[in-house]
């Protein structure tokens, strides 16, 4: 017995839908079951029509792979699940100036529209638990991958102004009024740029943990610190020099899943692994993450952390911010009090208690319900 | 270097693909030229330059002159310091003469990579200030039209020109630029515009101001 994405085989091959149990045998490959499926009777409700689209888009779920410029397709099979998740209903590419962006839609395209944002080094699908509850709830819910991130292209430069500029490419595909926004962590950041150069495109904002303060800045004195700045950009010179060259180090999914927990460690494994299945791809030997391995975590700039609460404090639309109070190795290192004087007008910020950066993952109902009444 | 006046090299920068032009061939510490913002490469040594002893180069900052154009856009001046950082390891230390955005360039280079910047001269040009540090800036711009691909890149000069450029960023790559074993003097400000990172670098040791261009170059040249 496996499951497929959120439904279950429930005896070795019947796959059930609304409507019919489909029989396919267990042991036949990932084509010739989607073969035995086609052939059977078509749905006819539109929720039997969606579970369907769903049991078609598990068994022939797959990994792409390229050979000496030739994209090759191979199926996956005996993925991961995890309880509650869904991948998402619909999913396309956005041309966002030459960069194609992986584009991914939950619930009713009738619905309003509601724009859920990742953060660094994350990607669409860590929305996979999040998402169906806020479609359950009436919305049509879109997120994306960011540039380098997921299936989204990789590109020779990353920088805020073209992630924001990517959102609203996406944005724009959707509507040109104003939508509510989720965003978590850095994604939360960029959107809290976004709502404040172009109020007009956020009618509600929602931040998860992305509210950067000055607090991750060592003590240290001003010698010192120039002397750590060295070192940061001598590293970050020195990988530039490689980049053409580096590569994802190849793991079992276990693997994968292993190494993000060390930067996720509050996570369940299961929930590691899923992502695994969605955020990485098979190769030859073995499991690699798709984040581009031109990216680094970290980094020097001009940026200052508090440049974010500046404009987060001017906001004018209704804003809920959302914080852990367990510190993590992904997350800003903020404390609640570092924010006070930093909400807006029409803000309030909430702390979660005994919960790391990713509050939405640790805690999708009490998290969904809140924002649900926020943005209702 | 074995290369000849009037070529151009092309070096990897990841995905990106650098021209480095060959504007003289000589021996002894080598000139590279930075141009300006949304500028590219001249084809022959500036009048400026004409009396430096050495070879003199000049480099296309991505998404310019004869460099390639990534799409998307995503620049910043991190990444044109890594420009100059491929050029400089591949000509083994050079000595930066930077225009307008290429000044500001040249000074994070000095401050980055002390070893291999023999001396930075800034000049006037266009991209010199930069943008502001407090604003949020986006633009609803989605698309360049028949311009994408070409050079200059209409995403560098969007981008680039509202780069934010602190006061006390510049202090810290100025500070850096004397660790290095040509600590003395390594960045001279000659430009007439002085935007708050010139200002602020102004007060630093180590940097020279008050000399024209063609004086700081005799300058470094005579070390």
């Amino acid at each position: 017995m496996y499951s497929l994405g959120t439904y279950v085989v429930l005896d070795p091959g019947i796959v059930r839908t609304d409507d019919d149990d489909v029989v396919v045998d267990d042991d036949e490959p990932p084509s010739k079951k989607l073969e035995t499926i086609a052939k059977a009777p078509k749905p006819n409700t539109p929720h039997s029509k969606y579970l369907w689209s769903r049991v078609r888009k598990n068994i022939t779920n797959h990994t792409t792979r390229h050979f000496g410029g030739r994209r090759v397709i191979q199926p996956m099979t005996n993925l991961p699940s995890f309880p509650g998740a869904q991948r998402p209903a619909r999913s396309y590419r956005t041309d966002a100036d030459g960069v194609s962006i992986a584009t991914y839609e939950w619930g009713n395209e009738s619905d309003p529209p509601l724009f859920l944002v990742h953060g660094g080094s994350d990607f669409a699908g860590t929305y996979d638990v999040f998402a169906p509850i806020m479609a359950a709830a009436g919305y049509r819910v879109i997120s994306w991958d960011h540039r380098g991130h997921g299936d989204s292209d990789h590109t020779a430069l990353y920088g805020w102004d073209a992630d924001i500029r990517d959102a609203l490419t996406v944005m724009s595909s959707i509507t040109n009024k104003a939508a509510p926004v989720v965003a978590h962590s850095k994604g939360g950041a960029l959107m809290l740029q976004l709502a404040d150069a172009s109020p007009y495109r956020i009618s509600k904002l929602v931040n998860i943990d992305g509210m950067p303060s000055k607090r991750r800045m060592p003590d240290a004195p001003d010698h010192d610190q120039t002397r750590m700045m060295a070192g940061e950009i001598t590293g970050w010179l020195d990988f530039r020099h490689e980049a053409a060259l580096a590569y994802r180090k190849p793991g079992s999914l276990h693997d994968l899943a292993m190494r993000r927990g060390k930067m996720n460690p509050r996570l369940p494994i299961e929930w590691l692994e899923y992502l695994v299945t969605i955020g990485a791809r098979q190769d030859d030997d073995g499991w690699r993450w798709k984040l581009d391995p031109t990216m680094r975590f970290g980094g020097f700039g001009p940026w200052r952390p508090e440049w974010t609460l500046l404009r987060m404090i001017a906001l004018g639309m209704p804003f809920l911010g959302l914080i852990g109070t367990i510190d993590e190795p992904m997350g800003w290192g903020t404390r609640p009090r570092d924010l006070v004087p930093w909400i807006p007008r029409n803000g309030r910020l909430e702390a979660i208690h005994d919960v790391g950066h990713f509050v939405h993952i640790e805690k999708p109902n009490e998290v969904s319900t809140m924002i649900l009444e926020f943005l209702s | 270097m074995s290369t000849t006046a009037g070529t151009t090299q092309q070096l990897v920068h990841n995905k990106v693909s650098l021209a480095l032009h060959t504007l003289r061939v000589g021996s002894g510490t080598p000139l590279l030229l930075l141009h300006g913002l949304g500028e590219h490469s001249p084809s022959t040594v500036p009048e400026v330059a004409a009396r430096w002893p050495g070879p003199i180069y000049a480099l296309d900052f991505t998404g310019h002159g004869q460099s390639s154009v990534p799409a998307g856009g995503g620049y910043s001046c991190e990444i044109l310091l890594a420009d100059v950082d491929i050029a400089l390891r591949h000509l083994g230390g050079a000595c930066l003469l930077g225009r307008g955005i290429g000044a500001y360039i040249a000074l994070l280079a000095a401050g980055a990579r002390p070893e291999l910047v023999h001396g930075a001269v800034l000049t006037d040009g266009p991209g010199l200030a930069g943008g502001a540090t407090h604003i949020s800036a986006v633009t609803e711009i989605a698309t360049v039209g028949d311009r994408s691909g070409h050079t200059p890149d209409p995403w560098a000069l969007i981008e680039l020109s509202r780069d934010a450029r602190p006061a006390n960023y510049a202090s810290t790559f100025a500070r850096l630029s004397v660790t290095g074993p040509n600590n003395i003097d390594p960045i001279a400000v000659c430009c007439v515009v002085r935007p708050p990172w010139i200002e602020a670098i102004n007060e630093e040791p180590g940097v020279m101001t008050g000399l024209s261009a063609q004086e700081a170059l005799e300058s470094y040249a005579a070390r």
